[in-house]
């Protein structure tokens, strides 16, 4: 382009570090997909967003997941057989769903994906984490299954499963230098995931710096708060209003909700465009994006215990305050008094003198 | 167990070059699925075909101990796209098994958020997944002669979707790139949202409990429901006709094509959206309530309705092990000997299933996947059908219009057909359509069926909202009903997933679950070669499929049979890949005798 069709503004955009970054996206975790399904769900961003450069500063994105793949078979394996070689680099190893223990039987498989030409057997989940893994330039674990092992890791489970941390070992680091990134969430809250890997993309790009990750490997800024902090009905919680049946919009503290001790943006961000979510809609909160989900929380629907005193410190001073309040909402709801009919104004205005 | 329920087929000896052909994942379907194939390319048909999937995990083995009360939370993550079917259906068996009820807007409330979950699910899968399929670049892959034709054609109905031709709808349907595909997807969100409204979340959702739901239901709550409805509705008034126009094109464009995906008449449909005014969850009216739900239960065999009866459909349940990697529990305990109208229960009911893994090498003339084979016993004639559910719409609106008892205005059952009402909208009129039984079960119509099932979804959610708002506009407020979770009890619930029947039996003893199983549509689908040889409806469809594609084995991407698996909606979580052994001629033998490998 002749340097005067150059739009002026241009100058502001930078190129990306590394033109092009592919994501190798496992579904075969002990899984049920609802990650995936529900990162099309995300708008913001978007998968298109990210796929179709709609965002400034990314690098071009190549999306490798089964469940939107146009390519099948062998066509779709290619580019995880290139990325074990190292051919596809960088890339992101994106990984759903449990891992499961392999060593604690004779033969076969948990999991698998795909069938080792040589043998005709398939190709287990773990043999693509291991080949996978350290070519990576990152790691992330979508879903509290991939993250913490989730509800398939639950006592009595029959596969040994756990998440890709227990897996790899929580100081496992990236041939880059990254720890694994967990977003944790049964299943992911959509934008959760998406924003995550657009703030990757960015450190990739050379846009951003190190993710900021606390011990449990979570993003900070998503999970720094519990799902009390953003509850809309925390009010009621502070008055001391316990709802003891469901469809109420009291607390649901003693039908079950965990919120104050759950590490979740779900109450601040909803599930989608705001709209959705737990406690703030009337479901009790069971802790699924919890490392120690889902044992630690069930059953589900029983008050959880490390509750009771603390309500029942509330509710001693709530009703208090609620009192209190009450005074005061009751001359809110009161409208001035010179607000009428009349021949007299009584707004308190006088006319200024004039000289 | 060596009887055989066909007589073994005479084969015509003749020498046949077979070339196996795999696809290990199928993608864009959700879980894990492997098909492997033999082709024969001289006669341009599947030989033999196997359906693997390679993901286990075991619920029914966790679940066992656990409060029963949390029976939906948990079931929920079997599967990560109709997650709330599986709560839904579970919320149904503990209702039953508690003895409770749930207010009348509780029910249409859970209506409310299962309607918008066919609304969002049938159109993702249909039109960003399944569509690809049929999009441009797939049909100048495989077929150019038929895009070329596609360019040519005039799409008979592009005033009401406009599209000029056939070849601009598949340009639309391109991935990511596609206007219609991106506003499929946005489309999708919208839904979501509508599901989000009622249940809380999605996939898994948060509102739903035993007894009722948790939503609190302001008249805000169905104003911002039903405005993003009708932009749905709208919405449906394009895609339905522009789905009829690309299917007809294919059968025109490639004579013969009925052939694809077809199978016998065998459908399955376990009812969906119960009726609150006369579910009352007791299992001992479930025949007469079940008969009231807003899709009709039923079995369909060779085009005659042989049932509409839950009572029935549930007795005659059975669970064969068939080629999976688990061991047989004929010998094991029996939970339930009497149903509580005191018909025997077989040993092969999910109630009395005991399961237990027993990871091995995959064989195919042996043991070869995850999957079981469940089977519909047919009392009338003795054979353990491998019914199959054709991604669940062909079969909910086969089994509706021929038992002919849903009429609520906006869905008119006729006897041979349903009649879909959509009133005006913001650019266009009101509509009626009509999908007619028909002369196939195959994978156009599997997929056909699909888009009319959104629309059916969305006037049943009109008359949802309608009750619903009625409710809170009289003061009736209450959304859930207290229960006690007894000592004993045995119950089930019935609903249909997405992609079609959907069971769930328990157990409880001792205020525990002390059996749990299961049954969603994909283990009917997908369910292997069974303990009497007979082949489940993934293989039975595909093997004998006319090829069509133009391509050889060197290039050969297997679109027919994409299509033909596809068709039945797979949810595994599992998927096909495509090997072909850089097309190497891997045997030249006798025709194998077809679905005959009958073990002792």
């Amino acid at each position: 382009m002749p340097a005067e069709t150059i739009p002026y503004g241009r100058s502001t955009q930078k190129k990306p570090a590394v033109k092009e970054v592919h994501v190798i996206w496992i579904t075969a975790g002990l899984s049920c997909d609802g990650d995936s399904v529900s990162v099309t769900a995300a708008m913001q961003p978007s998968i298109e967003d990210v796929v179709l450069g709609a965002i400034p500063g990314l690098p071009k994105v190549h999306l490798h997941n089964p469940v939107l793949a146009y390519e099948v078979g062998d066509d779709f394996m290619k580019y995880w057989y290139q990325a074990a070689r190292g051919h596809l680099d960088p890339f992101v190893l994106v990984v759903e769903g449990s891992i499961p223990n392999e060593k604690i039987k004779r033969e076969g498989y948990w999991a698998a994906l795909g069938t080792d030409p040589d043998t005709g057997q398939p190709i287990t989940t773990c043999e693509w984490i291991d080949r996978l893994a350290p070519k990576a330039w990152g790691v992330v674990a979508a879903g509290t299954c991939a993250a913490y092992g989730g509800i398939h890791a639950m006592a009595g489970n029959p596969t040994g499963c756990m998440g890709l941390a227990d897996y790899l070992g929580w100081d496992w680091k990236s041939k880059a230098g990254l720890p694994i990134v967990n977003v944790p969430g049964c299943p992911v809250q959509p934008d959760n995931f998406t924003e995550t890997l657009l703030y990757l993309l960015y450190q990739a790009a050379g846009l951003a710096p190190l993710i900021p990750l606390d011990d449990r490997l979570r993003p900070k800024w998503l999970f720094g708060a519990t799902v009390h902090h953003g509850c809309d009905r925390a009010g009621y919680y502070e008055e001391g209003v316990f709802t003891h049946e469901y469809g109420k919009p009291e607390c649901l503290v003693k039908v079950g909700c965990w919120g104050p001790v759950v590490d979740c943006n779900v109450t601040k961000r909803g599930w989608m465009a705001g709209i959705g979510g737990c406690p703030n809609v009337g479901g009790i909160c069971i802790g699924c994006t919890m490392p120690g989900f889902p044992d630690k929380f069930m059953p589900f629907m029983d008050e959880p215990p490390g509750s009771r005193f603390s309500t029942t410190a509330i509710q001693s001073y709530g009703p208090a305050i609620r009192a209190l309040r009450s005074i005061t909402h009751n001359t809110t709801n009161n409208e001035p008094k010179w607000r009428k009919p009349g021949s007299k104004l009584l707004t308190g205005y006088h006319q200024p003198a004039v000289h | 167990m060596s009887t055989l329920t066909h007589a073994p087929e005479e084969v015509k000896e003749k020498q046949r070059h077979l070339v196996e052909m795999n696809w290990d994942p199928i993608t864009r379907i959700v879980g894990s699925l492997g098909i492997f194939t033999k082709i024969d390319f001289e006669n341009r048909q599947v030989a033999e075909c196997h359906s693997t999937s390679s993901i286990f995990r075991g619920y029914s083995i966790f679940m066992k101990g656990k409060d029963p009360r949390d029976a939906h939370f948990i079931t929920s993550r079997i599967c990560g796209i109709c997650g709330d079917n599986h709560a839904t259906c579970a919320t149904y068996a503990q209702n039953m098994a508690f003895g409770v009820r749930p207010p009348e807007l509780g029910e249409w409330i859970v209506n409310l958020g299962e309607a918008a979950e066919y609304m969002f699910d049938h159109n993702i899968f249909q039109d960003n997944l399944v569509g690809v399929d049929f999009c441009e670049q797939m049909v100048k892959e495989t077929n150019p002669g038929v895009f070329s034709k596609a360019e040519k054609t005039s799409a008979p109905h592009s005033n009401e979707h406009g599209y000029r031709t056939i070849a601009d709808i598949m340009r639309s349907l391109n991935p990511f790139t596609g206007e219609f595909y991106r506003e499929a997807l946005q489309m999708s969100r919208m839904t979501r949202e509508m599901f989000c409204l009622m249940e809380g979340r999605h996939v898994h959702p948060s509102t739903l409990y035993p007894g009722g739901v948790g939503t609190v239901p302001t008249v805000q709550l169905f104003t911002d429901y039903v405005t993003r409805l009708m932009k749905y509705v709208e919405f449906m008034k394009k895609v339905v006709p522009l789905h009829d126009d690309l299917f007809d094109f294919f059968y025109t464009a490639l004579p013969g094509y009925e052939k694809v995906g077809q199978r016998r008449v065998q459908l399955g449909c376990w009812g969906s959206f119960n009726d609150p005014d006369a579910c009352d969850y007791t299992y001992k009216r479930m025949s007469d309530w079940g008969r009231k739900m807003f899709v009709t239960p039923g079995v369909v065999v060779d085009g005659e309705l042989v049932t509409t009866d839950l009572v029935k459909i549930n007795l005659g349940i059975r669970i064969l092990l068939g080629s999976s990697y688990y061991k047989d529990w004929e010998n094991g305990e029996t939970f339930v000997k009497t149903d509580p109208l005191g018909n025997p229960v077989d040993q092969r009911h999910p109630w009395n299933q005991t399961t237990t893994p027993k990871p091995q090498h995959r064989d195919f003339s042996d043991k070869y996947t995850w999957v079981m084979s469940p089977r519909w016993y047919n009392e009338r004639t003795g054979e353990h059908l491998a019914l199959d559910t054709g991604g669940g719409p062909i079969a909910r609106l086969w089994t509706t219009a021929l038992a002919g008892l849903v009429d609520i205005g906006y869905i008119k059952a006729t006897g041979q057909s349903v009649k879909i009402y959509l009133p005006k909208t913001v650019s266009k009129p009101e509509v009626e359509f009509e999908w007619k039984i028909p002369r196939w079960s195959n994978a156009i119509e599997r997929d056909r069926a699909r888009t009319y099932f959104q629309a059916y979804a969305a006037a049943c959610a009109l008359h949802f909202a309608e009750k619903a708002l009625h409710e809170v506009h009289a003061g009736r407020t209450k959304t859930w009903n207290d229960f006690k979770v007894p000592r004993e009890a045995i119950s089930c619930g019935f609903h249909e997933a997405v992609r079609g029947v959907l069971s769930h039996h328990v157990v409880i003893r001792d205020g525990k679950i002390a059996n749990y199983h299961p049954y969603p549509p994909t283990p009917w689908n997908a369910s292997p070669r069974d303990s009497y040889g007979t082949l489940g409806p993934y293989e039975d469809a595909v093997q004998n499929t006319p090829i069509f594609e133009e391509n050889g084995p060197e290039n050969f991407k297997g679109i027919d049979i994409m299509r033909a698996v596809r068709s039945f909606d797979p949810c595994l979580p599992c998927g096909v890949h495509m090997y072909l052994g850089g097309g190497k001629v891997l045997e030249t033998r006798h025709s194998p005798m077809f679905g005959i490998q009958a073990k002792s």
